[in-house]
């Protein structure tokens, strides 16, 4: 029998705010049926963009229900950006610890909440995933390169505990070995040997990602954004509709727009806006 | 609240009878068997009872009766002197849902060079005799099938089996714990040569087993040491666990009737009633050739261990074939041999009876699991209510 805190216990007999928002501002799924767990998250903001309402929906196992009630708790009153900052330890941590075996059902809601946001950004989905690494349970390198990173693991069994990958034909512990040694040697350097982009690439993949990532979100707010020109690694950018009046339009520009285009083409990229 | 035990498949409660004749075993009656005084002989006569006792139970005679410690040890004992006595036969024949006393081993020994072959089973959970027919060969060393599977409670026909086995010279074991006690067992008419059976299954304490090795086989020594158990097996004689097991097998053999009226009869009670109550649920394996005792139920679109911590609320111990029950992430492998769907496989649970079980007991889990899964199924995003009216309808 496993050792449950009671605080989890308590989470998984007495769920808090189960169910499904109708007319949420963000929904994540994560996990499967097959997987054997599957989290549906979904939340709402107030008139003050902190979230007002986070409900959840979950197949799975006792802590698999706790950790995502737990999470809504969490999710109450935060900002989008503090919401971000939850890792899969906090979650742990609000209910008093979980045993090694269960990690993932703290990673899964860690992830549904990336995805509940990203699709409040109208990030669509294939942006945040990566290559699939385990077949068995889906997980891809990104998601194994997170929870490496955020818990500091080391071992094979360790990342099947936090993330499933490799819990079930074991094809892919080569891969996930090699991901374990590429983030220790490196430690918490970037991901190195990325080729240096010509400028017309770094334009071409500037516009790309601005269409498809960028706009689509501003214009569910009434806005847009145009880009100007691209010097060295300076990209300016103009406002145009809502956007262009809104006081918030700066803050929107380094937290969202600089920050996708750091992620998407290069790290050194600096957004600025130009007053036409 | 009163716990109610339904995982007699996991172990069983130490008969009273069983415990009052190994009492004595702890305290005054300490003596060594083998020991030349009286002192230690008379323990020795109430071992030899005990040897009579349990061969009796399955149509044997006390000396095809080896003391082991547990089930897991006579599975290995009998597997490792098979491929001893035949060092040139390098096949292993088995099935794919064998309990991983045996699973683990034939496994190991894949890994050292032996050749294995485990025989499917259908969406029933029935033995595939037709593939086994095919895969003995002259290199079969040993068949090893388990009677009776540990969480359907199917059987396999190992009689016939043992027969097709015989007639190519081909050694057969069989791990029958969970059979022996449950159904009737005669080793006189059988051509089984070797049977595994365990102590606490059939109400006898943890740490002690049996193995039959019918007479003429040939026998290589597992534990090797002092000349107890006619050199077959080194160590003293667990005599406390021994004389218990003795007597729990002729209980057993009292109660075989039981098992198969009244045990039949509250499990039939408790599966027809959960299978009416709770939509979208259903029995995995075949039902018309099973354990009396057991059944395996998967409730959809719920997971299992999250049904048994609920159950614990109410004192209602049963288990469950999902993952997140045994560590695992996959669902077990008898479940997924039978080809059960993921929805089904997951929320599946086991209830095993026993003759202790009373009726009220089956009523007040009846009372309760409806709610269980009602509750988790409201947590479930696989869930939704015009689901279950197309199963209602």
């Amino acid at each position: 029998m496993w050792e449950y805190t009671d605080k989890l216990k308590d989470h998984f007999l007495n769920p808090r705010n189960v169910g499904e928002i109708e007319d949420a501002d963000g929904v994540g799924e994560e996990g499967s049926i097959a997987c054997g767990d599957a989290l549906k998250l979904s939340f709402k903001l107030d008139e003050n963009k902190k979230i007002k309402e986070a409900r959840f929906k979950t197949f799975g196992c006792a802590s698999a229900i706790a950790t995502a009630s737990a999470l809504t708790e969490m999710l109450k009153g935060k900002s989008l950006e503090e919401a971000e900052k939850i890792t899969n330890q906090d979650i742990v941590d609000y209910l008093g610890g979980l045993p090694p075996e269960k990690m993932h059902c703290s990673v899964m809601g860690r992830q549904a909440l990336d995805r509940a946001i990203s699709n409040y950004k109208g990030v669509p989905k294939e942006a945040i995933e990566g290559q699939i690494v385990c077949e068995c349970f889906g997980v891809t390198d990104k998601e194994i390169e997170k929870a490496v990173r955020e818990n500091n693991l080391t071992t094979i069994e360790e990342v099947t505990n936090f993330t499933k990958a490799g819990g079930g034909c074991g094809n892919c512990h080569d891969a996930i070995q090699e991901i374990i040694d590429r983030l220790r040697t490196k430690g918490e350097s970037k991901p190195a040997g990325k080729p240096k982009l010509t400028n017309i690439q770094k334009i071409r993949m500037i516009e790309e990602s601005l269409e498809r990532e960028i706009r689509p979100s501003l214009r569910k707010d009434g806005g847009d954004i145009e880009l100007v020109d691209v010097v060295g690694n300076r990209v300016l950018v103009a406002t145009r509709g809502a956007c262009a009046t809104c006081h918030a339009s700066q803050q929107t520009i380094k937290n969202f727009v600089e920050l996708k285009l750091k992620e998407l083409v290069t790290p050194e990229l600096v957004v600025e806006e130009v007053i036409e | 609240m009163k716990t109610v035990y339904l995982d007699n498949n996991a172990t069983t409660q130490v008969a009273p009878e069983v415990l009052e004749v190994m009492l004595p075993y702890f305290s005054q009656l300490y003596g060594n068997p083998s020991s030349m005084h009286s002192f230690g002989g008379q323990v020795g006569r109430t071992i030899r009872q005990a040897r009579e006792q349990v061969a009796s139970l399955i149509g044997a005679t006390g000396d095809e009766i080896i003391f082991t410690s547990c089930g897991t040890e006579s599975d290995n004992a009998a597997i490792r002197s098979a491929l001893h006595a035949y060092p040139d036969k390098r096949h292993i024949v088995t099935s794919r849902v064998e309990h991983p006393a045996i699973r683990s081993l034939v496994s190991h020994l894949g890994g050292q060079g032996y050749r294995v072959t485990e025989i499917p089973v259908d969406n029933l959970g029935r033995f595939d005799m037709d593939r086994y027919r095919v895969s003995l060969t002259p290199d079969t060393a040993i068949v090893s099938l388990m009677w009776a599977n540990n969480e359907t409670g199917v059987l396999f026909p190992v009689e016939e089996a043992a027969e097709i086995a015989k007639s190519k010279g081909v050694l057969f074991h069989t791990d029958a714990v969970q059979a022996v006690g449950k159904i009737p067992i005669d080793m006189k008419k059988s051509s089984i040569d070797m049977l595994s059976l365990s102590g606490h299954k059939l109400h006898a304490p943890k740490g002690i087993g049996a193995l039959y090795v019918r007479k003429g086989t040939k026998f290589s020594t597992f534990l090797i040491g002092g000349h107890q158990e006619k050199g077959r097996r080194g160590g003293t004689e667990n005599t406390a666990s021994i004389v218990g097991l003795g007597k729990a097998c002729e209980l057993a053999a009292q109660n075989m009737q039981l098992e198969n009226t009244k045990v039949k009869q509250l499990r039939d009670k408790l599966e027809n009633g959960l299978l009416n109550s709770v939509p979208n649920s259903r029995v995995n394996g075949d039902r018309s050739y099973r354990l009396p005792n057991t059944t395996s139920i998967s409730f959809e679109y719920v997971e299992g261990e999250a049904i048994l911590l609920m159950l614990d609320e109410f004192h209602i111990c049963a288990s469950s074939g999902s993952a997140c029950t045994s560590g695992s992430l996959q669902p077990s492998h008898v479940l997924r041999a039978m080809g059960v769907p993921f929805t089904m496989a997951h929320g599946s649970i086991r209830f095993s009876l026993s003759i202790y079980n009373k009726e009220d007991e089956i009523d007040f889990v009846l009372d309760k699991v409806p709610g269980v899964i009602e509750k988790l199924r409201g947590l479930s995003p696989y869930w939704n209510v015009s689901e279950m009216v197309c199963a209602a309808g």
